[in-house]
């Protein structure tokens, strides 16, 4: 497998009123083309943390990332983040939400209607196609992330960042998107890194699901390769022996090897 | 809240102990007729639940009486006591018109606000307007200058560093110390007048709209990076919209300043204006119209301020 995303030692040191506080430390992973990567850990370790570094948010203290043959030197239109608290713009519609991404990565070739018809699509896609002329002050908290993912979506990226995109949704909404997510991945082949805390979610949807140890100085664990056929289904999966395996060595990591969070400073 | 209670607690009170005691009459009058009786209460409680119902729409409307009482109460109690006041004040101070002469000559002058007798005998709506006008021409341009000046400063830390402390230094001065300068400059009294007006205001905009533009929320700013948005769309689509609260308030504390000095201002330039008015009235010795303009003065301020409030809430957004 090419690699697409290469994280390369990184660490990432705050400074903080009380003196310097050590996030990530030695992160090493590599990511390939079309690939599907869950992070998982928990609360606190440094999952957004990490996130951020690859969309280029925030600079690296420690080593180097690269995406495409490139150091990651800032972020892009190519590589769009589904921001954890989905960051929509409150004095704009989600209809506008939306369309200022479409506009700023399609305007410079295509017509006022193709860029309305983009929009609407990825409106559509999540389900909010009735909530279009509404302000994200009138809308459910699980309907503002929705929002946030069809932005993204929207810009067709090379590399999709969600930072738990579906924590706020409820259980049957949330599994459409997890399907209707499976497709677009499927379909379009952008590689991806997905944050999350639901085990399940991690299985059915990654190639791969990263584990990270608790912080402070919190690094990758342990790599685990989830060799399920595609395209997947969350009934068939239920009984297969290997997604078994799988959510066991998952939940292993999470609530016997790093069992006891330390309390986060 | 207390209307809703009140409300609620009459009814009930109504329709439930009248019947009681009817029954009781009753059974006192004709032990054995308990049928008669009961039919006798049946329609005593018919007639009480509508006269309760009746009670009940009385309670909303005395609620609502009350209600609107107990908002209009304390400010009409505080302004009697203040006029009590200013009549025993006066009563003894010579010199010092009463709050029935003002009255009188306030109606007198508000009779025809608008005369002209040339250009130093004007109708007091005449001052207040031009007053007005020089607010809104200091400001206007001090709009103009401080906005962008304050975005600029919000947006390039090297600028703040070099600009802030000479706001620092002149933002305390008093705008009347610069009203020579105008003068100066201008070599006209209305202008200087204005001038002040434009000193006094930009500080409060450049100062608000710098901090606003400080304060956009980390959030947005990720958005824009990430969709690696022009300059241009970062200010029109993220940093306006974000700041335009904080505007707003620096609008209002301009305002305000404005319309405190234009007066003090108008007492030294001389020419048409309220501040003007008052002081001619002083060399006229018509105290009267000295608390008349104070009046004024102050209700105007009051809508100014109240007309920004009512702006800046049209244009704040949650926080989603
Ligand atoms: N800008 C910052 N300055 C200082 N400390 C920070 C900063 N950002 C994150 N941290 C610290 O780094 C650690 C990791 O934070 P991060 O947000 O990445 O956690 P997370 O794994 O995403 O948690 P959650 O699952 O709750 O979202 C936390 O202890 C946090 O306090
Ligand atoms: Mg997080």
């Amino acid at each position: 497998m090419e690699k697409f995303v290469s994280v390369e030692s990184v660490g990432q040191t705050f400074d903080t009123k009380n003196g310097k506080f050590v996030a990530l430390r030695d992160i090493d992973l590599s990511i390939a083309q079309g690939e599907f990567v869950a992070l998982i850990g928990h609360s606190g370790c440094g999952k957004s943390t990490l996130l951020n570094l690859i969309a280029g948010l925030t600079a690296p203290t420690a080593g180097v990332l690269l995406c495409d043959g490139r150091e990651i030197g800032g972020p892009g239109p190519e590589r769009a983040v589904v921001f954890q608290n989905h960051s929509l713009l409150p004095w704009l519609t989600c209809y506008d939400n939306v369309y200022l991404a479409v506009e700023r990565v399609f305007g410079g070739r295509e017509g006022k209607a193709r860029l309305r018809e983009r929009t609407l699509a990825a409106l559509e896609l999540v389900g909010l196609l009735p909530a279009e002329q509404k302000y994200p002050n009138e809308i459910s908290g699980g309907m503002k992330q929705r929002v946030g993912i069809a932005r993204a979506l929207s810009m067709q990226p090379k590399v999709l960042l969600m930072d738990e995109p579906f924590g706020a949704l409820d259980a049957l909404t949330r599994a459409r998107l997890q399907d209707e997510l499976m497709k677009i991945c499927a379909a379009t082949q952008a590689t991806t890194v997905m944050v999350t805390h639901d085990v399940d979610e991690a299985v059915l949807l990654a190639d791969r699901i990263v584990m990270m140890t608790n912080g402070p100085a919190a690094t990758i664990g342990e790599i685990l390769s989830v060799d399920l056929p595609r395209p997947r289904n969350r009934l068939e999966l239920a009984h297969e022996p290997r997604y078994i395996d799988c959510r066991a060595a998952v939940l292993e990591f999470l609530y016997e090897k790093q069992a006891h969070p330390r309390l986060a400073a | 809240m207390t209307a809703l209670s009140i409300v609620a607690a009459k009814p009930s009170a109504v329709a439930e102990t009248p019947p009681a005691a009817c029954a009781e009459m009753y059974t006192d009058a004709h032990p054995d007729a308990h049928t008669d009786a009961h039919k006798e209460i049946q329609r005593e409680a018919a007639l009480e639940a509508a006269i309760a119902a009746r009670a009940a729409a009385a309670g909303e409307r005395r609620a609502r009486l009350r209600a609107f009482l107990k908002r209009a109460l304390p400010p009409l109690i505080g302004f009697a006591l203040f006029i009590g006041i200013w009549h025993l004040a006066t009563l003894s101070a010579s010199g010092l018109p009463g709050p029935l002469q003002t009255w009188k000559a306030a109606v007198v002058l508000f009779a025809d606000p608008f005369y002209q007798n040339g250009p130093n005998d004007q109708g007091i709506g005449w001052n207040v307007l031009s007053s007005l006008q020089r607010v809104a021409i200091g400001f206007g341009f001090a709009a103009l200058v401080g906005i962008p000046a304050g975005f600029v400063l919000g947006r390039f830390s090297f600028m703040n560093a070099m600009v802030n402390p000479l706001i620092s230094l002149l933002r305390p001065v008093s705008p009347l110390a610069w009203l020579p300068i105008g003068l100066l400059v201008f070599k006209r009294a209305d202008p200087a007048a204005t001038w002040t007006i434009f000193i006094c205001s930009i500080w409060p905009m450049i100062i608000n709209t710098a901090v606003g533009v400080q304060r956009v929320p980390q959030d947005y700013l990720n958005v824009a990076r990430v969709l690696a948005l022009s300059e241009w769309k970062v200010v029109t689509r993220i940093l306006f919209p974000a700041v335009l609260p904080y505007m707003l308030t620096g609008i209002r504390l301009s305002i305000g300043t404005a319309w405190l000095v234009i007066v003090a201002a108008e007492m030294l330039t001389g020419g048409v204006g309220i501040g003007f008015w008052v002081w001619d009235e002083w060399n006229n010795l018509k105290v009267e119209h000295i608390i008349i303009a104070i009046f004024v003065i102050g209700i105007v301020g009051l809508l100014l301020e109240q007309f920004l409030i009512m702006l800046a809430k049209r244009f704040t957004y949650e926080n989603t």
